[in-house]
């Protein structure tokens, strides 16, 4: 569906409540922006869910026609998938916990008073700006490369054996380079949460007798509440597409050991060229999103309403 | 009001975390100074004799500045398509706001919840068919879509702020809607407008999934050259950190600059 | 020449209706004041004639003309806002001209007509400071600057004075009054303030939940009130409302018993509502009741406030019913007094369970304000 004949047909219907306050006619400044999103929307979806009960193999030219669910079948036999499940859980979930702790505890540390909070403070949210392709490799290389690394001499110069990172923990290490840069995100939004917090609040707690950590479980934590889930749920959306890490620094591996879900799609679809397979792929992974994106929508709208 | 011992006690904590948090890009730095020799010594050595060969060796690699035009362009020719969309919707839901209104809103963020990768294999199938792969065009166009919800709703919650009664003057002025948003509108909320721009130039700039599967050579920007860095130029730690120092700096500055409105446009507005 | 005529004008969101029929014609040069509480749909009613939001139904005639579709900026008229809603980027002489600029009018009598209005409101001085630089009163001078420079057919204020302080808000309403009469247009002024609408207005139209409950000159109301509401509205201090009840009713007058068993005999024409023992409201101005040893009314003084050159006595006659009278100079009267309270019937107001004023039969009319 094209947004022009759509805005034909909807439009009859918003006629009445555009028009019903102070009578302007807000159509043409509003469409331009709804029709390209809607084109965005909806034609690489369907197309997703048109490929996907397709065999459709860019290598193989015999392989045509119906599949049915032939593709999610395969897929969902094949134990790859449910590896990339899991390592999408666990990916997303492990930074997760790390950055909604450490932005909490950190957004704490930055509201106090010292000398050259600001300036201390742009330099904690600077990994947040750094491109993912760039983190990856500084990390990989620099950091923790298990003979030249930074990491390694450290390790050797206190007697231990240096971490083999990317082959002992793969999905870990992916997981500290990806909490790397998105702790700063969390710090950034719970502390300008909590500098909008009422100062009275935590006078007054103070007044009744509120000892530090009595006011922080008390006063500051409750009004933490909304925005660390705001901050999950941001976190989770873009977690879910972790990509360019795992491309620069594991492929993947070793084995399927840093596959996930995005990542399995394009091995299966732009490296095996299988359009169909790659495209059931992509339908579990919209899925999942939607899941997430359910609660986070109802919970912005909700705060659209306050 | 705090007792000077801990202020003092926490500035010390405060700054040891920041540094802890900002060491990657520090090390980074230095490294990208030294010889690709000094580089990988261990013990690393934190005295050497800084050079700028690394910086020379970067701007010898003619695709290295093809790629930053690509990412200048692809981010600053997205944001501008943005903005050209996005502050007329922006204006007309902001001040002509009805009851469908919030829920465009809600439906305009919903599209960003679309993970990239359920539609990458008709985008790449797409772009393929039209001759779109690999070509500045074609990103600034998926960078627009990408960007479009956020920048809406920033320039929204800009708009909002402007106050209602100001507009209608100028209606009773005879101000049109165009004459509205821009001899009012804008100048009235420019610091809001620039932020948002610089915004999405930096999420437009750091984009990493698309650049990779949609481009090659041609239309390649610094997230995909560096990722190519991977091998075999990974083992070049002083080229990979001075093209990686390139490719953030001026990043870095643009989100310093606009951090605050940056939380407001990422959080869609629910902290300020 | 520029009238303004409503008739049966309704304003609803969805089923929530603001606005429900409204009659209301508005002579040339006339300086009209709508007041009600806040929420009685007095600003919606003026927004709708500007042009800001539109008439669900009913019919708007400008000048004759109907006006329902026409926008805005094409129906002739200014508007001063609440809160100025000046061009925060624009200079003063830019924010004046701002509306001649969209016209498309030559620079050189652009000029002109801002020095003009400039001069008017002593803003000449101002002319190249920004809203910003500005103090409240002044700020307000330049969006009536605004408005005329326009040179509309009818100004539109919608409570330009509220957010001045108290002595400026006296200030300006001298200046508006006298603005005036000087460019001799009509103007339609909303408040929630009854002391800015009986001493601006010629007439006052006053709103209650989207309806008019009264239209009159500020004499008529005051002396008149049609009903209850208009009645506690309008005069500070305001009218004691007293619940009576109905003893007898009689072409001359009704007698109605007060707290406390007095009976008084009011010369009110009794409507049908009136019958012996319905419970009716005594409304008595402050200045018609008096000290006096056998009046119908007693109780003890509860507060007594001294405003110099008159006295404001609180005296409790019922239970939880305080009376204000007003006394001139400075008396001597002391809290825990007792006291008998004299009421000059023929200013005395009645009204019955309907809370319908009685016609009174003996009170002289009132002269009209102005024409």
């Amino acid at each position: 569906m094209t947004s022009s004949s759509l805005a034909r047909d909807v439009a009859p219907k918003l006629e009445k409540v555009r028009r019903s306050k102070r009578g302007v006619d807000t159509r043409p400044l509003v469409w331009p922006s709804i029709g390209v999103l809607l084109v965005w929307m909806i034609v690489p979806l369907a197309l997703t869910l048109w490929f996907s009960v397709l065999n459709y193999n860019l290598t193989d030219p015999t392989s045509t026609g119906f599949a049915g669910f032939g593709n999610y079948l395969y897929l969902l036999r094949d134990p790859a998938l449910a590896t990339a499940l899991l390592n999408t859980f666990l990916l997303v979930g492990g930074v997760l916990l790390t950055t909604v702790l450490l932005g909490t505890l950190f957004a704490v540390l930055f509201d106090q008073e010292f000398y050259g909070q600001g300036a201390a403070r742009l330099f904690v949210i600077a990994p947040f700006f750094v491109m993912p392709t760039v983190a990856a490799l500084v990390w990989k290389n620099l950091l923790m490369d298990p003979v030249n690394g930074l990491f390694a001499y450290f390790a050797r110069s206190i007697g231990l054996d240096p971490v083999v990172w990317f082959s002992d923990l793969p999905l870990t290490s992916v997981g500290i380079i990806v909490a790397w840069q998105w702790v700063p995100f969390a710090t950034l939004i719970l502390l300008t949460a909590m500098q909008s917090l009422d100062r009275e609040q935590i006078e007054a707690a103070r007044m009744d007798g509120a000892k530090a950590l009595a006011r922080f479980r008390h006063v500051v934590l409750p009004h933490l509440a909304r925005p660390v889930t705001i901050v999950v749920m941001i976190e989770t959306i873009f977690l879910l597409g972790i990509f360019a890490e795992i491309l620069v620094t594991t492929s993947g591996g070793p084995g399927d050991a840093t596959t996930n879900l995005p990542y399995l799609v394009y091995k299966t679809a732009l490296l095996q060229f299988d359009i169909g397979g790659g495209s059931a792929g992509g339908v579990i992974a919209i899925v999942v999103a939607n899941v997430v994106a359910f609660f986070l929508v109802r919970t912005v709208a909700r705060n659209l309403d306050s | 009001m705090t007792k000077p011992r801990t202020k003092i006690v926490m500035t010390f904590v405060g700054w040891g975390v920041a540094f802890l948090i900002f060491f990657p890009i520090i090390w980074m730095a230095i490294t990208s100074f030294k010889t690709e020799i000094d580089a990988v010594q261990t013990p690393p050595r934190l005295f050497f004799t800084p050079t700028l060969e690394n910086y020379t060796a970067v701007g010898d690699r003619v695709n290295y500045f093809q790629a930053v035009y690509n990412s200048v362009i692809e981010s600053v020719g997205s944001t501008i398509c943005c903005l050209l969309l996005a502050m007329p919707a922006a204006y007309a839901m902001s001040f002509y706001p009805t009851r469908k209104t919030k829920d465009l809103l809600m439906w305009m963020l919903s599209t960003k919840m679309m993970p990239a990768v359920g539609v990458l294999v008709p985008m790449y199938l797409i772009f393929r068919t039209t001759g779109l792969l690999d070509t500045k065009t074609g990103i600034v166009i998926i960078y627009t879509l990408m960007n479009l919800p956020i920048v809406v709703w920033m320039l929204y919650s800009f708009f909002r702020e402007v106050p209602k009664e100001i507009l209608e003057a100028s209606r009773m002025d005879g101000a049109g809607p165009g004459q509205q948003l821009l001899l009012l509108l804008l100048p009235l909320s420019l610091p809001g407008v620039m932020s948002t721009a610089l915004l999405s130039i930096i999420l437009s700039w750091n984009e990493a999934f698309w650049s990779i599967n949609l481009t090659a050579s041609n239309a390649a920007p610094l997230t995909q050259l560096i990722a190519s860095f991977s091998s075999p130029e990974g083992l070049f730690w002083a080229k990979l950190s001075a093209a990686s120092l390139l490719a953030i700096a001026p990043i870095l500055v643009f989100g310093w600059l606009t951090q605050r409105q940056l939380v407001r446009g990422l959080t869609f507005g629910a902290v300020k | 020449m520029a009238t303004v005529a409503l008739s049966n004008v309704k304003k609803s969101y969805g089923d929530v209706s603001i606005i429900q029929g409204v009659d209301l014609a508005i002579q040339d040069k006339e300086f009209v004041v709508f007041v009600g509480p806040s929420g009685c749909g007095k600003s919606t009613l003026l927004r709708m004639i500007a042009g800001l939001e539109d008439i669900s139904a009913g019919e708007l005639r400008i000048d004759g003309a109907v006006a329902n579709d026409v926008p805005p900026d094409a129906r002739g008229l200014a508007m001063v806002f609440q809160s100025y809603a000046l061009y925060p980027h624009m200079t003063v002489e830019n924010n004046m001209g701002f509306a001649l600029k969209l016209a498309g009018i030559p620079k050189a009598e652009r000029d002109a007509k801002v020095m003009g209005a400039a001069k008017i409101l002593q803003l000449e001085k101002l002319l190249d400071r920004k809203p910003g630089q500005l103090s409240g009163g002044q700020r307000q001078r330049v969006a009536i600057g605004r408005a005329i420079v326009r040179q509309p057919k009818v100004f539109l204020f919608d409570e330009p004075l509220s957010n001045l302080d108290a002595s400026l808000r006296v200030q300006m309403r001298i200046e508006i009054a006298r603005l005036h009469t000087e460019l001799a247009t009509t103007m339609i002024y909303v408040t929630h303030d009854q002391i800015e609408a009986m001493t601006m207005a010629d007439r006052i139209v006053v709103l209650r939940a989207g309806r008019i409950e009264q239209v009159g000159t500020p004499l008529e109301l005051y002396h008149f009130p049609a009903n209850v509401f208009v009645a506690g509205f309008i005069g500070s201090p305001k009218m004691n409302l007293t619940p009576v009840v109905m003893k007898s009713a009689g072409a001359n007058g009704a007698t109605v018993v007060a707290p406390g068993g007095g009976e008084i005999f009011i010369p009110v024409a009794p409507t049908a509502v009136a019958t012996p023992g319905s419970a009716a409201t005594l409304g008595l101005r402050p200045e018609h009741l008096t000290l006096s040893d056998d009046g119908p009314l007693s109780g003890t003084v509860a507060v007594v406030e001294q405003l110099g050159g008159e006295t404001l006595v609180y005296v409790e006659i019922g239970d939880k019913i305080l009376v204000t009278v007003k006394l001139a100079g400075s008396g001597s009267v002391h809290v825990g007094d007792r006291v008998k309270l004299a009421v000059i019937t023929t200013e005395a107001n009645l009204f019955g369970s309907d809370e319908m004023a009685m016609t009174p039969l003996r009170r002289a009319p009132v002269a009209g304000k102005g024409h």
